[in-house]
């Protein structure tokens, strides 16, 4: 009986465990600091997680569906890049269709690799990341870009301006969550990324089209990286090309903080978020606190291992693994 | 069984015939295309292209073993910055101040000893948790990253001893000590794979963990011990670097697991395990330092270089799909 209930905590840290750290969290920071717990401060961190929180959404997609992609990061790059660079020659309203255009044929080229030729997406998107990389470097000639009318544009008005209080990159980050979010909870194609990656054989056994579902997997990820450049160009106004240069391990991050399993098949959009809010959290609170922000690398090693570790045991039920 | 050994052959040939491809193209469109007067093939670039390899070639060995093990490790770059942290650290330390140049020694070993002690803590976490090492590397990724940033802030740390230099620069038939480790450590490493019964058990538990459970293997001390390993090839690349340069950033190493899987996969192990040879690896370290060497005498930039080296992973691992198509594993996903 007493084991039962054991299990039965068990099994409730594992699924809302992430939830509890987070709350545990924020009231910490709070009593340590009371201006954690300011309006302004929490819009603050909100607003600078959204890049990274917007190219999680679309992680979350690929690695439920049981791949990687690791080339998210190089990819910020490019879109940011190319983005600033048609601002000027085509103007903001035809640059931004474009950059998502030139964006998403790569999302499509890495879904044709993965889906449709099978290849093994951690290789697939690293070589990626290195060409993107190449691809971005050859555009801006290795030159950092900007945009030469900074006074003189609506562009910017994405990234820095705000509606009825909200910051336009929160407004863009929640809007897109809840998009994907109902997308990936309710509709059929949410439910057919689920099983592709729960079971893949069984899931082409059962008429579902895995090649397809795959590539549009990387689609979604792609359109995230773009919508993800477009804010990074339009709060800066002007990048180095190596703007997201290591995002895709910190994305990767917050995805698994989220209670998504490399294995694929397990994750919900609102878990990413709440992973990604905890980064940015835990970066706000340790600073508050008046650590410099290298503190935060440690403590967010010891959080993802804590967290995947408890849903791991909660699994399998007991604490330490059963291998010898 | 012919068709069978012919494309065993071109499996296993299939890097070293990369390589030669590599050396005739850029012999010749060098002729043509290179502002330098040298050939590209001359003895001196060679042995400076190996001693280029060194760094990234020494940890990509530790990294085969791993990946046959089933495992990965995406933590090498942190463990690489931070051994050469306390190596040019410890230097300066008032306890060794009598020693004078004795220190080089006890520094290496300290830098060493870092290493194995980040591996052995990355392969407690694997065994004992029971989580994925992707997972668990890429958290000590961040973690010991964090460590280096917390050891000397954002400042870096130096230390320039010119006895330590003068080692670090000795050649042997040219060969300098860089290029030296890489040939003794490929060499330690072939042995450990092919010749004990540690090597064996690499190959069996990353071929079929459940089994080599059954078989009485304890996978758990096992995984840990290559952790050890990598983190100890990871030190030693550190250590060889840097006491040629003295001085290292925060930032150093970064991205430097990128590079060594990509030599490794070029190298055709397998990520899923139990596949492997630590040759094919050395290989696939040359052919990349290759790839950047000759595009860079042909006078591409490094844009081009990170274009055409992602391309070739891509159709490299699209080629050994279909050398290693099988009519019943067509399903298989």
């Amino acid at each position: 009986m007493a084991d039962e209930r054991t299990k039965q905590v068990g099994a409730f840290l594992a699924r809302q465990g992430i939830l509890v750290a987070f709350v545990l969290f924020m009231i910490g920071f709070a009593l340590a600091n009371h201006r954690f717990v300011a309006i302004d401060n929490i819009l603050g961190v909100v607003r600078s997680s959204a890049i990274l929180g917007v190219m999680a959404l679309g992680v979350t997609f690929v690695v439920i569906s049981g791949n990687l992609d690791l080339s998210v990061g190089s990819m910020m790059s490019f879109s940011t890049i190319v983005v600033l660079d048609l601002h000027d020659k085509l103007g903001p309203a035809l640059a931004i269709p474009a950059m998502f255009a030139m964006t998403l044929a790569l999302g499509a080229l890495i879904g044709f690799l993965v889906g449709y030729l099978r290849l093994n997406s951690l290789i697939v998107t690293l070589g990626m990341l290195s060409a993107i990389h190449g691809l971005t470097l050859t555009y801006s000639g290795g030159k950092n870009m900007d945009i030469a009318d900074k006074a003189g544009t609506w562009f910017g008005g994405i990234g820095r301006g705000s509606v009825l209080g909200i910051p336009g990159p929160i407004l863009i980050f929640g809007l897109l969550a809840l998009v994907l979010g109902v997308t990936l909870a309710k509709t059929p194609f949410g439910r057919k990324v689920y099983a592709v990656g729960g079971n893949g054989t069984a899931a082409i056994f059962s008429g579902i089209p895995r090649a397809r579902v795959v590539f549009m997997t990387y689609l979604v990820s792609s359109f995230c990286v773009a919508t993800a450049g477009l804010l990074q160009a339009s709060r800066s106004l002007g990048s180095q090309n190596t703007v997201g240069q290591g995002l895709e391990l910190e994305v990767l991050a917050a995805v698994i903080l989220g209670g998504a399993s490399l294995l694929g098949g397990s994750g919900t959009v609102f878990k990413t978020v709440v992973g990604v809010l905890i980064l940015g959290f835990i970066q706000n609170g340790l600073l508050l606190v008046g650590l410099e922000f290298y503190v935060q690398y440690v403590v967010t090693w010891i959080i993802i291992i804590l967290a995947v570790w408890l849903d791991v045991a909660a699994k399998r039920g007991r604490i330490l693994s059963p291998i010898a | 069984m012919q068709k069978d050994t012919r494309a065993r052959l071109i499996k296993d040939g299939a890097i070293w015939g990369f390589i030669v491809l590599e050396l005739i193209f850029f012999s010749v469109a060098g002729h043509f295309l290179s502002l330098s007067e040298n050939a590209f093939m001359d003895l001196e670039n060679m042995l400076l292209l190996l001693k280029q390899s060194a760094p990234i070639g020494i940890i990509a060995l530790g990294m085969t073993m791993v990946m046959i093990n089933g495992n990965i490790d995406l933590s090498v770059g942190a463990i690489f910055a931070l051994s050469a942290v306390v190596m040019l650290d410890s230097m300066g330390w008032a306890v060794f101040a009598p020693l004078g140049d004795w220190v080089i020694p006890i520094s290496w070993a300290l830098a060493l000893l870092t290493g194995m002690a980040l591996g052995a803590i990355n392969g407690l976490i694997v065994w004992k948790t029971g989580v994925d090492a992707f997972i668990v590397t890429l958290g000590s990724m961040l973690g010991f990253r964090g460590l280096v940033f917390m050891y000397n802030g954002e400042q870096p740390t130096f230390h320039l001893n010119w006895t330590m230099v003068d080692m670090a620069q000795a050649s042997v038939f040219g060969l300098q000590t860089p290029s030296l480790v890489l040939i003794a450590c490929t060499a330690i490493v072939w042995w450990i794979l092919n010749k004990t019964i540690h090597g064996r058990n690499v190959y069996a538990v990353g071929d079929n963990r459940e089994a080599a459970v059954n078989a009485g293997i304890r996978v758990g001390p096992h995984m840990m011990i290559n952790f050890v390993i990598i983190g100890f090839l990871a030190a030693l690349s550190s250590v060889v670097f840097y006491s040629a340069s003295g001085s290292v950033n925060p930032n150093d190493g970064m991205l430097y697991e990128l590079w060594v899987i990509t030599a490794v996969v070029l190298g055709g192990t397998k990520l899923t395990g139990g596949k492997g040879s630590v040759i094919a690896t050395f290989g696939g370290v040359i052919a990349i330092q290759l790839l950047r060497k000759g595009l860079g005498h042909i006078g591409a930039d490094t844009a081009m270089v990170s274009l055409v080296i992602g391309s070739i992973l891509i159709v490299v691992l699209y080629l050994d799909k279909q050398l290693n198509r099988k009519g019943a594993e067509d399903l298989k996903l």
